[in-house]
């Protein structure tokens, strides 16, 4: 079966990049304080938004806390799979040594996509979990089974995106080589993901709905903790990630027909 | 000064311009990425948040618009260049050299704020085209003054981040410290939020740390807003006194330490 053995090659990368990672333990417990640190950072930043407001963008405080615990959920995703990897695809395009991932036996975007794990990112997954828990109980919001589903749907679709607006970049190194100075724009847009959509003014609204979709990554997933999204905003978040999720496939396999290797 | 050590500025900031000149599309894309105090004001005037606060939307557009600047003159990166320079046994060559390699990198920053100003430029002039009531012109001293704090704030982070940068002689990672340093940066310096609008228990103490004179102190100046002058440069002057002679020691106790990595 084809899945099995995509299967057995993940465990075998999981297994590979864990052992390298941990031999650095100090900078994973520096990395979990950075994350902490972060999410009390934009707490106490959102503290100063409420002093002298009740709501914004019609969040209460509590419920603007929600998004605060997706952002850090996603982000940890993002600090274990998609950021160490990019780092890994530009090495392997500027040595040249792309060549032999080409060459295996295996579908190329997969083997570059999930080859390196950061363990730092899982522990702020958790904190991020955590965060959410305890929204649950201050907001009084009863899980059930439809709830979870879509909670479920939702977030996947969001790592879909994020995942391909980061695979979007990684394919770029095929032209450019360089891509740190990409990803800072596309990190510090992300970032305001941390903030309820709706208290940007109407044209920054629809910027981040169309062009760097923040408002379907963090908004709808925590829209759903408050029984706020309707029906079609949980369709259209499933197509969207679709055509992304189409677009970086496609994407890649264009970009491959310019690949030259480095000289050697 | 004596005449060669200028000569050796001159040189180094000739070189390294032409350097800087060629990666002027990243450096397009990093001035890109430093909007985020523009996002932030759309968050307050929108909601209205400053009604209460005794502050105009003209004067905190102004604010944001000096923070964006002051930031974009006051970037440090020396601790990543200098990790990568080690791990790669670059540092070696550097170290045989009669130039300390910090005044290299020190160029580098310098040349890469000249390339970055035309595109900080760019994109004041498009923030200004759709807040068109927030242009003003500042007084020509106060200009200079601002631009000496921009320039003293970027030195107070040049000086945190290579003492940073000399912890590499110990450890291998030390771009996780800076990264770490860096969040109350970015929280505490008045790049997302003016200081004087924190609560009172966090303005109790952040005036006798260093981060509101990073990015605060030099916007308030330049935007106009209500600032203590005097006190300002004095702390700013305070924390080079200080921070100097921590990375001098740091430095040579980091050098005889140091062991050539790579080939």
């Amino acid at each position: 079966m084809i899945i099995n053995k995509y299967v057995k090659v993940y465990s075998k990368f999981l297994h590979t990049s864990l052992a390298s990672e941990l031999e650095y333990k100090a900078n994973i417990i520096i990395d979990l304080i950075t994350a902490i640190l972060s999410l009390v950072g934009s707490i106490f930043l959102l503290s100063i938004f409420f002093q002298s407001t009740e709501t914004i963008g019609g969040w209460e405080f509590e419920q603007a806390l929600i998004i605060q615990g997706i952002y850090t959920i996603l982000n940890g995703i993002t600090n274990t799979w998609f950021n160490p990897n990019l780092t890994e695809i530009v090495k392997h395009i500027r040595e040249g040594t792309l060549d032999f991932v080409l060459l295996k036996p295996i579908d190329s975007q997969f083997f570059i996509s999930f080859k390196k794990i950061n363990p730092s990112g899982l522990l702020e997954i958790i904190v991020g979990f955590s965060l959410l828990l305890y929204c649950i109980r201050i907001n009084q919001i009863n899980i059930n089974l439809s709830f979870l589903f879509q909670f479920l749907i939702t977030i996947t679709c969001s790592i879909c995106i994020l995942y391909s607006l980061w695979f979007f970049i990684s394919t770029t190194t095929i032209w450019f080589v360089k891509t740190w100075n990409a990803t800072e724009v596309l990190r510090s847009f992300l970032y305001l993901g941390r903030f309820p959509l709706n208290s940007f003014s109407f044209y920054l609204r629809i910027f981040f709905s169309i062009f760097i979709p923040i408002a379907f990554i963090t908004s709808i997933p925590s829209e759903i903790f408050l029984g706020l999204a309707q029906k079609w905003k949980i369709i259209l978040e499933l197509i969207i990630s679709g055509i992304f999720l189409y677009f970086s496939r496609r994407f890649w396999i264009f970009a491959l027909k310019f690949y030259s290797s480095a000289s050697s | 000064m004596s005449n060669l050590s200028i000569r050796k500025i001159f040189t180094l900031l000739k070189v390294q311009y032409s350097n800087m000149l060629e990666y002027r599309i990243e450096i397009a894309l990093w001035a890109v990425s430093g909007i985020i105090p523009f996002f932030m004001l759309n968050i307050w005037t929108n909601n209205n948040l400053n009604e209460s606060i005794n502050i105009s939307n003209t004067m905190l557009s102004r604010y944001f618009l000096s923070a964006f600047f002051v930031r974009q003159f006051s970037v440090v990166w020396v601790v990543f260049t200098f990790e990568e320079d080690a791990l790669l046994g670059k540092v070696s060559p550097y170290l045989i050299q009669p130039l300390n390699p910090f005044l290299r990198y020190f160029a580098q920053h310098i040349a890469e704020q000249i390339t970055r100003f035309p595109f900080a430029l760019i994109i004041a002039f498009f923030f200004l085209l759709f807040n068109p009531q927030s242009i003003w012109i500042p007084k020509l001293h106060i200009l200079l003054l601002s631009g000496l704090s921009t320039f003293l704030s970027f030195l107070i982070q040049f000086l945190i981040q290579s003492i940073i940068a000399c912890l590499c002689f110990w450890t291998e990672k030390a771009s996780s410290i800076e990264r770490l340093l860096f969040i109350p940066t970015l929280f505490l310096s008045g790049l997302l939020a003016p200081v004087n609008l924190f609560p009172e228990y966090v303005k109790s103490w952040i005036y006798i740390t260093p981060f509101p004179y990073l990015i605060d102190f030099p916007a308030n100046l330049l935007s106009g807003n209500p600032t203590n002058i005097t006190f300002g440069f004095s702390m700013q002057i305070i924390w080079i006194v200080i921070l100097y002679p921590l990375f001098r020691k740091i430095w040579l106790k980091g050098t005889k330490k140091y062991t050539a990595m790579g080939s």
